[in-house]
């Protein structure tokens, strides 16, 4: 496969992960500004962050409301991460690469561009919100659909697999990060009783409220949530989840070129890292300091990734 | 009714019969419910859409990836008409293959004064870097896209030779496609000539003009300009067909002599590449210095005979308009035999007469750019306004041997699907020729392109003209 083949794959899947992470973030935000509105503004601030757009925003707005945040993350050509470029990129991407992927997967790709173009054309009514970004979870959910359904589990597969993971790995990991610090600034607060509220949104947010009550009850304490996110393995959003799945593309792509490279070393030495970890263990080195050094790492996998399967010249 | 009476017609006759090719079709279409083909027309562009057959058009910021409106009715040409055609274009190609090795060599044909020697000394087509090399298999022109328009019953004109990189065959296979998708059941009542083997054999004759010194099976490739060119999606679906790469200038660099492409497991090199770049943005090293579409120091490689270039720099020559002219002498003075496909008329307004003969019938006349494609750049006279015609003329004197000039052909029309039914309009016909050592193989029927709107003669898809699914019926 040439290197810029895999390089196009890996990152048209890791945009379509982010245009569904970007939707579940708006929808929580949205959410929690619905039923909360004593502050909406620090709750958008947060969107905000999470998304990785802060500094853009802040170029663009004074003020964190609904409207703008919404209009930013979702539509906003200057925003390279907004799904509207997002979607356009992934689809370029696609046509790229269109020699490595079943008709099923460029057609799914190439309509839920063709839909969401025209449905982010003008800006989002509120009404319209909830369709909205129901409409581009689908569009991810779709293609994901197709490629399992239908690609042969070969390399290709395999870099796509990387994507998502390392996409999905990072967007959890800020989640934690700035919630975290938002509701629990001094570390005194730590083992607290919590709001509920705002642990919810967490998990919406990463699609998780169903089944974490399937396996908590009512025990919501930030240890619980923050186990489930980080350190549960059957979760597909937490953190080692993600990067199982990242070792295990990996490990497939090592045996099938019979190589083993820098990155291979990497994935397994960040896997024996979080191994030894319980959550404990987590809040013990603080969990701030935990999460940067999990984002780090995985940033670190990521581009070593590029380099030694040679997805740019 | 007058006007339409005026063009041959290649479906219907005068008073409601049809040539004997449709008869069959006439008969299926004519129980067919209105309602359900403009059904039909409206599901194939959604398929279209769907799969992404686009093209994407220069200068237009917007509407940047378009469709080529496809139209339902077949363009069918009778086995009889097919072979004789078929026959044409071999002799052609063959011709101009043994005129680029010759004016690549030791040109004979100009020794001869058979051509006018500044014709070619001073045409930009003509790459000096060519000179003395001899392309694996002798092969200069891989794939040949020889276009074709009809003024009668038996009359066939040659209208451009395409021997540089001849793009629309995707076209070819996907409209097929679509016709087989809508309308299965007149692929069993009417035989025929099958076209899905195109890439196979494509792949074939690549392989087949692979350098001598490749062991084993040959790596094929296709070299593409990106995915802004407009001609993107016939490159992916091409590598696609044939199961080949498609690679960009940024994949490829050389490494020990050969051509290699950057793959996930180190470079690998590559044998013969089917590019869809330019002569001039081939290799910086060699043509234009500012190119990023090409890779550096291909021509060195080329000429110590490690790849297979398809098709051959230096090929345009053989598609310079004025060259075209003189094409009726160059077949007979390489086959000994006289052309078997007509030329069409030309005047070189090189020449002074020619030019004022022009001039003074601009008008009545279609005037094209020698070195021009796409329909850009050229004058319709009868379809000109007075303003066109009076500033038209005045490049004509500032630059004379920048154009030819050829009689306004009365073109064949072929009808359309239109909302009142059916309605005739002009057609050409690009049928694809594959050129190998092992021979010369071309798809039955090709392209046809169709003028959508009523009256014009322009059927290229950038100036708004469409396509027809093309059949050459068997026995």
């Amino acid at each position: 496969m040439l290197g810029k083949t895999a390089g196009g794959l890996y990152w048209m899947f890791r945009l379509l992960e982010r245009c569904e992470n970007t939707a579940r973030l708006v929808e929580a935000g949205f959410r929690i500004a619905l039923t909360r509105s004593n502050d909406p503004a620090s709750e958008w601030k947060s969107v905000v962050t999470t998304a990785g757009a802060r500094s853009n925003y802040d170029a663009k707005y004074d003020t964190y409301e609904a409207a703008y945040v919404v209009d930013f993350l979702l539509r906003d050509p200057a925003n390279l991460s907004s799904v509207l470029s997002a979607v356009e990129k992934a689809r370029t991407n696609a046509r790229m690469v269109r020699t490595a992927l079943t008709t099923e997967v460029w057609e799914a790709v190439n309509e839920g561009w063709m839909g969401l173009k025209q449905t982010l054309k003008s800006p989002v009514k509120e009404t319209d919100l909830p369709a909205v970004l129901g409409e581009i979870r689908r569009h991810s959910a779709l293609v994901r659909g197709a490629l399992h359904g239908t690609m042969l589990r070969n390399d290709i597969f395999d870099f796509t697999q990387m994507g998502i993971a390392l996409e999905r790995a990072d967007n959890t990991a800020r989640i934690i990060d700035v919630k975290y610090y938002t509701l629990l600034p001094s570390a005194s607060f730590v083992g607290s009783a919590l709001d509920n509220v705002q642990w919810e949104t967490i998990l919406r947010s990463v699609s998780a409220h169903r089944s974490f009550r399937w396996l908590n009850d009512e025990n919501m304490t930030p240890a619980s949530v923050a186990d489930f996110l980080i350190l549960d393995p059957r979760f597909p959003r937490s953190l080692s989840f993600c990067s199982r799945i990242l070792e295990e593309s990996l490990g497939f792509l090592a045996k099938d070129y019979g190589t083993r490279l820098t990155c291979h070393d990497m994935i397994s030495a960040q896997r024996d890292r979080l191994r030894g970890h319980t959550i404990a263990t987590v809040f013990d080195e603080g969990l701030h300091q935990f999460i940067t050094a999990f984002i780090d790492d995985i940033n670190a996998i990521g581009q070593q990734i590029e380099k030694d399967y040679r997805f740019i010249g | 009714m007058d006007l339409e009476r005026r063009h041959f017609d290649e479906m219907l006759l005068g008073s409601d019969g049809v040539r004997a090719p449709y008869a069959e079709y006439q008969k299926w279409f004519a129980n067919e419910d209105p309602t359900r083909l403009s059904k039909k027309s409206k599901e194939a562009e959604a398929f279209f859409r769907r799969t992404g057959i686009t093209f994407n058009v220069y200068g237009q910021a917007e509407a940047q990836e378009r469709l080529i409106p496809f139209d339902l009715i077949p363009r069918i040409i009778a086995n009889r008409e097919w072979t004789k055609l078929s026959k044409g274009i071999k002799q052609r190609v063959v011709a101009i293959n043994a005129f680029l090795h010759d004016i690549y060599h030791r040109q004979e044909i100009l020794r001869a004064g058979i051509v006018p020697t500044e014709l070619i000394s001073r045409n930009e087509a003509f790459l000096p870097q060519m000179i003395g090399i001899t392309p694996p298999g002798k092969v200069y022109t891989h794939i040949v896209g020889t276009d074709l328009v009809r003024t009668g019953e038996d009359d066939f004109y040659v209208l451009e030779d395409n021997a540089r990189t001849p793009s629309g065959v995707s076209y070819m296979l996907e409209n097929r496609e679509t016709m087989l998708h809508m309308f299965p059941e007149l692929f069993s009542q009417i035989k025929v000539q099958r076209v899905s083997d195109y890439p196979k054999n494509l792949r074939r004759s690549l392989a087949a003009c692979a350098p001598q010194g490749c062991a084993g099976k040959p790596t094929v490739a296709i070299l593409t300009p990106g995915i802004h060119n407009s001609a993107y999606f016939e490159h992916s679906f091409l590598a696609d067909q044939m199961g080949v790469e498609l690679v960009e200038g940024h994949d490829l660099m050389v490494v020990d002599g050969h051509i290699a492409m950057r793959t996930t497991r180190g470079y690998k090199n590559i044998d013969v590449l089917y590019r869809r770049v330019d002569d001039e943005y081939l290799d910086p090293l060699n043509f234009n210095p500012d190119s990023m579409l090409g890779v550096p120091g291909i021509m060195d490689v080329y000429r110590a005979g490690n790849i297979t270039i398809a098709n051959a720099p230096g090929t345009g020559i053989a598609d310079d308009k004025a060259i075209y002219s003189y094409m009726p002498d160059i077949i007979e003075f390489y086959t000994g035999e006289k052309a078997i496909l007509k030329n069409v008329e030309t005047w070189r307004c090189s020449e002074p007469d020619s030019l004022a003969y022009v001039l003074e019938h601009l008008a009545e006349l279609v005037v094209k750019e020698v070195h021009g494609s796409g329909g850009y750049g050229m004058l319709v006279g009868p379809a000109a306004s007075k303003k066109e015609l009076s500033s038209f003329a005045a490049k004509l004197r500032r630059n004379p041997g920048n154009y030819i000039a050829q009689p306004t052909l009365s073109l064949s029309t072929v009808p359309i699907f239109a909302k009142k039914g059916l309605a005739p309009r002009h057609v050409d016909l690009r049928p694809f020729a594959l050129v190998s050592p092992e021979g010369i193989d071309i798809a039955p029927g090709g392209l046809t392109r169709v003028a959508l709107k009523a009256g014009s003669l322009v059927v290229n898809s950038s100036q708004g003209g469409g396509t027809k699914d093309t059949w050459v019926l068997e026995d």
